[in-house]
């Protein structure tokens, strides 16, 4: 714990610490360009310049060690003048386009030439100027700008594990590019616009749409995966203009996935804005609200309770399953579930839950993957594996089709026998378990979404206890859920209660034409055929396979519209704020089904939102512990049954197209062109 | 200058390293730490260009990168990092003046204007023939000598407006001149004769 002076302040850091960190320590700003807390240290760009004590030359403080008994001052005319000097090279080649530059009002550069630099520009010659790149839907390059501070690079080769961007050429002619300008290839690579302190890259579906201090910006949380990022949702009116990261250490740092930031304007397509009622010609057509509930109330009040089902969708907020729930309770059926993929979870809570916590991955020291694949599934959570597995080596064994994870990972097969060997011990994978001491095991849906997924689940258990997996403090076994709205289902218990049916009830009875009516919240990963002979209500914000085969649509919120609670695969309880109101006569989704049941003379026992999560606090408690996690108790759960031999496969196979909101998104339709253009070219070569 | 304007337009279909030289890499990779085989990537480079007329197809960045299990950007890093890796083709004779401080103050402005009336080629171009190319490069450490015409691997030294002209006129006969310094002098000796130490010179 070297200690050291900054300005006169006497600071002490921790042992690694650099200079940097010490001014930061101390309360001293140090502007920098190179620099970021989560790569790798360049000290290239020079702006970061301290003078040492006994040192002949203004040092570099992001490259420069903290000493013990070091001297720094940071307010010498030396500093001052070594920091305009840096600005006033940085300036030369950078063009002075700021007010037709993206990043303008959000640029480090301008707010550091503000503060740091010289007030006007001796050079006059001409300046430098490069070709743009090619760098796929997503990132927009205006390369004059790029003042090579190289984070891009280190960020692509670091953090995504795609080591496909590089600066080619040197001094003056050096540039930023990818290979051959294909498109990034990385799930994360949007982050490269948050992290290039310039406007060389910004965002393309961003581009020229708004300033940034026109925007009202509401924090969030983000639903397209199960991980929960932290986002800012920027709007400006009714749009959803932007969707950016928000701190969160425990689970996305700082990045967020290019789906979480891109699919936002598939809030604006194939929106449900009414309601929708379908005539005797089979065609949908607009109607009133009241219109629409008289529909449903005639329906619903002539059928047997045991003839009402329901299914939830994967992006549904706490609430209005609660409310849906508590309608359900009240006619009397039990046949409700939140399981639309038909996985075959529920129970024990330690059954359905990441348990170690995400951040706990930066602890394992061995991972076996089954049925998952992170890197499409979560991608802001693989980060996390890969930056362990740099950091350790640690193991990686992967139960599952061959796939590219961006860190070495042996693949042990795809048949589901390979688990009985692994507890079995003749697998080879089983002796890596057994050394290490904070063992790791993720399953995926791709193993659990199955018939027999009770039976790996099962099996799964039986290797978490057989090598220790679960021991002492350590909870190592976790269940990567690829929807949002899952964990919160399982703990509302939105499971079939007694005599109801499940997915696979709710498919049988409807394709027999035995149920009355079966009610779609947001529900749209289902199989449409199976509802062809019977009476249809989806309740949701998208015209997508749901709304296909209604035959009520009642319009809803999607999640930048309505104040929501959504606990992420760890079982974190996070609070969703409304951006933007839904559009036209859409409504907030619990308020739908409070105004049903008024229909239907039904008391729910709430009337506002307020009261709505008092009712909900009561049944579980753990939900107003906010951004908190109840761990859950290490417990029997999984089935004994027999597994088949059916391979094991992975839930998520295209990763910008997973839901309503991500297949209208047209910037995602994009990305999925251009990887695969690109890998239509690999192949052709 | 983009990617595209860096690497030569009609690029080979693919390459492959001659048997020798396969032989060669393995000796080479041989001498670094196991998991630091990147480091061999600048001689193996070189090995390429050598073997392919003295320039480096797009092609065996992509074999290299594959060898030494390196991202494929990462070796291009390199390979257009250094001025003596050649993307393009280049003529049979390669000629690196060198205009550096000392040379240019020893006259390699006439040494450049000479070839500039032989071939009509300024730095980065190559003659009508196709025979000669011709690159401004920074020092090459042989200030002594001044100035500096690299021919491919050889040093030609003291050269002036004439004496350029005569090399050239070796060169396009296909007969090179001797290497080093063409005012005849041994090494990096004194220009007017040895002056000190005279006592010491070997008896003839």
């Amino acid at each position: 714990m070297p200690k050291l002076t900054v300005n006169g302040v006497e600071v002490e850091v921790e042992d690694g610490s650099t200079v940097l960190h010490a001014c930061e320590e101390a309360g001293v700003e140090i502007p920098r360009f190179c620099y970021h807390d989560r790569l790798s240290i360049a000290g290239n760009c020079r702006m970061c310049l301290v003078d040492m004590e006994r040192a002949p030359k203004p040092v570099a403080s992001c490259a420069m060690p903290a000493g013990e008994g070091m001297v720094i001052r940071t307010d010498t005319d030396r500093v001052k003048k070594a920091r305009e000097g840096v600005m006033e090279f940085l300036l030369i080649n950078h063009p002075l386009d700021c007010p037709i530059c993206d990043q303008g009002g959000e640029c480090d550069l301008q707010d550091q030439a503000m503060g740091y630099g010289f007030d006007s520009s001796r050079y006059e010659e001409n300046k430098r100027a490069v070709e743009d790149k090619h760098m796929g839907p997503l990132i927009s390059t205006t390369m004059t700008r790029c003042i090579h501070c190289t984070r891009c690079v280190r960020f692509a080769t670091e953090v995504a594990g795609v080591p496909e961007l590089g600066a080619i050429g040197r001094g003056e002619n050096m540039e930023i590019t990818t290979y051959l300008e294909k498109t990034l290839a990385s799930e994360l690579s949007a982050n490269v616009i948050d992290l290039c302190p310039v406007g060389a890259l910004t965002s393309k579906p961003y581009a020229f749409a708004a300033r940034p201090w026109e925007l009202s910006k509401t924090e969030s949380v983000d639903v397209m995966d199960a991980v929960g990022s932290n986002i800012r949702v920027d709007a400006r009116g009714a749009q959803v203009m932007r969707v950016l990261p928000r701190l969160n250490e425990d689970i996305n740092e700082e990045w967020i996935s290019d789906k979480t930031r891109y699919a936002i304007d598939g809030l604006r397509r194939q929106r449900l804005d009414r309601p929708y009622i379908r005539g005797r010609d089979g065609k949908l057509s607009p109607a009133s609200w009241d219109e629409a509930f008289t529909v449903i109330a005639a329906k619903m009040k002539k059928a047997k309770p045991a003839a009402i089902a329901a299914i939830t969708g994967d992006q549904c907020d706490a609430e209005s399953m609660f409310a849906l729930k508590t309608l359900f309770d009240k006619l009397g059926s039990g046949s409700i579930d939140c399981r639309q993929d038909g996985t075959k979870i529920g129970g024990a809570r330690a059954g359905y839950l990441f348990n170690s916590t995400i951040a706990g991955i930066d602890e394992a020291d061995a991972l076996l993957i089954i049925g998952s694949n992170p890197r499409t599934e979560a991608a802001v959570l693989n980060a996390r594996i890969r930056r362990n597995w740099l950091s350790t080596r640690m193991p990686v064994g992967v139960v599952g089709p061959e796939m590219d994870l961006t860190y070495d990972a042996e693949n042990l097969g795809d048949d589901p026998a390979i688990l009985a060997d692994i507890l079995s011990g003749k697998s080879k994978f089983a002796a890596k378990l057994k050394r290490a001491k904070r063992p790791m095991i993720i399953i995926g849906m791709g193993a659990l979404a199955r018939n027999d997924g009770g039976a790996i689940l099962g099996q799964a258990h039986a290797i978490a206890d057989a090598y220790g997996v679960v021991a002492g403090d350590w909870n190592g076994f976790n269940v990567l859920h690829n929807a949002a709205s899952r964990v919160a289902g399982l703990d509302l218990g939105l499971t079939p209660g007694r005599g109801g049916l499940d997915v696979d009830g709710i498919y049988k009875a409807a394709s027999a034409d035995k149920l009355d009516l079966v009610w779609l919240h947001a529900a749209d990963e289902i199989e449409e055929a199976m509802f062809e002979k019977t009476f249809v209500v989806y309740q949701g914000h998208h015209g997508d396979r749901g709304a296909h085969v209604a035959d009520v649509i009642l319009p809803g919120a999607a999640y930048t519209e309505k104040d929501g609670i959504y606990l992420n695969t760890e079982g974190r309880v996070q609070y969703a704020a409304r951006a933007t109101f839904p559009p036209g006569e859409a409504r907030e989704d619990w308020t739908i089904i409070r105004a049903l049941a008024g229909r239907l003379g039904i008391n729910l026992g709430f009337d506002t939102i307020d009261e709505l999560r008092g009712a909900m606090f009561e049944l579980v408690p753990h939900f107003a512990d906010r951004d908190e996690i109840k761990p859950a108790r290490w417990a029997k759960f999984g089935s004994k049954t027999k597994m088949t031999s059916d391979a094991v496969g992975t839930a998520v196979e295209t990763f910008h197209m997973t839901c309503a909101i991500s297949r209208a998104s047209e910037t995602m339709g994009q990305c999925l062109m251009a990887l695969q253009a690109d890998a239509a070219r690999d192949a052709a070569e | 200058m983009s990617i595209d304007a860096r690497i030569a337009e009609n690029q080979p279909e693919s390459f492959a390293f001659t048997s020798e030289n396969e032989a060669e890499i393995k000796r080479i990779v041989a001498k670094y730490p196991k998991g630091r085989q990147a480091s061999a990537v600048m001689p193996l480079l070189d090995l390429a260009q050598r073997q392919h007329d003295n320039w480096i197809p797009m092609a065996a960045i992509e074999l290299i990168a594959k060898k030494l299990d390196m991202a494929e950007i990462r070796v291009l890093e390199v390979a257009t990092f250094y001025t003596m890796f050649n993307l393009k083709p280049v003529g049979k004779y390669f000629l690196q003046a060198c205009t550096t401080t000392p040379c240019w103050l020893r006259g390699s402005d006439n040494m450049m204007r000479c070839i500039k009336d032989r071939f009509g080629i300024s730095s980065g171009e190559t003659s009508a023939c196709g025979r000669f190319s011709l690159l401004e490069v920074e020092c090459l450490g042989a200030c002594v000598n001044a100035p500096i015409l690299q021919v491919n691997d050889d040093f030609y030294e003291d050269l002036d407006y004439a004496s350029t002209g005569a090399l050239l006129d070796a060169l396009e006969a296909d007969t090179p001149l001797p290497v080093g310094s063409v005012t005849g002098r041994s090494g990096s000796e004194a220009t007017g004769g040895a002056t000190s130490l005279s006592a010491l010179k070997p008896a003839e």
